[in-house]
């Protein structure tokens, strides 16, 4: 790791100042990604400004058909929230299979969500049920968050502060995970919900999440994972990589897609 | 550099650290409690795992900075003198361990699983002990130690 100076601010006006003030200043959620990439000096910020000392980013509520959860929340807390349970079981579901139990203690929602990695859970959670992304300067609809592999509609002193999601009356998730990382090699989450009917996809895309349209025609039709089964997804830009082929992706999102309709 | 303080095994601690410094770095080269393993690096092995306000965490994925103020419980931490915890003496029972690397780890993974779930099923077991990886026992022992030590 290389050397970097860490700040600890206690709100988050004063985090958005520390990042301005800072030459290549990174921002440090549960570090669960972080950490291995400055390990790996893939990164070399300047600065680490740490999060984790901000009361206003914590917590979760539900209210009027929203789930609304504060950023550096913890993927533990969200598997355990008796209310996320109730009201959108997939999405603790979800929750409660990212990484291993120590990660999850750790790890946050929007630290994954910044993150945007291509194999990350949240991303579909968040495409899937049309969720809004709070920043400290705005509101951002899923839809124009993800941008590409790693890529958001983030400026880079931007903080996302909390993340909500409109209950869905059907949702489920289902992932494929990785034997060794458990990163999803294909996870598919499927919503009918205020944003429509919705299938999204993570793990497979060469640009990161994205969504189906003709599985979710497919579904407007016929909500049954039947109606899924001749839905064939082309294999042009997934990823392709030692543990699967673009076509083995393509296979699994039909499979995955089919098994998440069903379990609703 | 940083200064930190932090509870260690029900003792108040703290030492000069570069915030690059990794708490199992601390625990070890600056506390000497070497109990903690470094095993993969990358947070997959569960080697490091201690508990960090109750939680575990793998402490070779978080800053010593990131635990300051905050209350650690190392491997070292679990007996009571010469009394083993029961989940010590359970892996002991039941052979759930053969070269001792994956040990710590795994112990302190299994103390907040029980904390958390008192009576888990064999597959919850195994569920929650993923982010834990041996590679003498295949597991077997290891599961029936945390069965043991949920009827204890």
């Amino acid at each position: 790791m290389y050397e970097f100076e860490h700040h600890k601010p206690a709100s988050v006006a004063d985090a958005a100042s520390a990042m301005k003030g800072a030459d290549d200043g990174k921002l440090l959620a549960g570090g669960q990604t972080m950490i291995p990439t400055l390990k790996q000096r893939l990164a070399s910020p300047s600065d680490l400004v740490d999060l984790s000392g901000i009361a206003e980013l914590k917590g979760i509520t539900v209210s009027g058909g929203t789930v609304t959860i504060g950023a550096m929340t913890n993927h533990a807390a969200v598997a355990a929230s008796a209310d996320i349970k109730s009201a959108l079981p997939a999405l603790a579901e979800l929750a409660d299979h990212i990484g291993d139990a120590q990660v999850r203690n750790r790890g946050t929602i929007g630290g994954s969500v910044a993150n945007n990695d291509p194999a990350a859970d949240y991303p579909a959670a968040c495409l899937a049920l049309g969720a809004t992304i709070h920043t400290s300067q705005r509101d951002i609809a899923a839809d124009d968050f993800f941008t590409g592999l790693f890529e958001t509609a983030l400026e880079d002193d931007e903080i996302i502060t909390k993340i909500s999601f409109p209950v869905a009356s059907k949702a489920a998730y289902v992932k494929f995970p990785n034997p060794a990382s458990r990163y999803a090699l294909v996870g598919v989450f499927v919503a009918d919900g205020p944003a429509g009917i919705r299938v999204a996809v993570t793990g497979a895309g060469q640009d990161g999440v994205f969504r189906v349209p003709e599985m979710e025609s497919a579904l407007s039709s016929n909500f049954s994972a039947d109606a899924l089964a001749n839905v064939k997804v082309s294999a042009d830009n997934l990823n392709a990589d030692i543990h699967a082929s673009a076509d083995y992706r393509a296979h699994l999102i039909t499979v995955m897609a089919k098994r998440a309709v069903a379990k609703i | 550099m940083a200064t930190v303080s932090m509870t260690v095994n029900g003792k108040s601690v703290s030492g000069e650290v570069e915030p690059r410094t990794l708490l199992v770095q601390f625990i070890r080269e600056q506390l000497h409690l070497t109990g903690t393993h470094v095993g993969c690096d990358t947070s997959q092995c569960g080697a490091c795992v201690v508990h960090v306000n109750g939680d575990s965490v793998k402490s070779c994925t978080m800053l010593a900075v990131q635990a300051d103020g905050s209350d650690v419980t190392t491997i070292e931490g679990l007996a009571n003198g010469d009394t083993l915890h029961p989940m010590q003496e359970a892996f002991r029972d039941n052979h759930g361990l053969q070269c001792g690397f994956c040990t710590p780890g795994m112990v302190m993974s299994a103390v907040d699983l029980l904390k958390k779930n008192p009576k888990p099923s064999e597959g919850e077991i195994r569920e929650w002990l993923e982010g834990n990886i041996c590679r003498c026992t295949g597991y077997h022992n290891i599961v029936k130690a945390v069965q043991q030590a949920a009827q204890a």
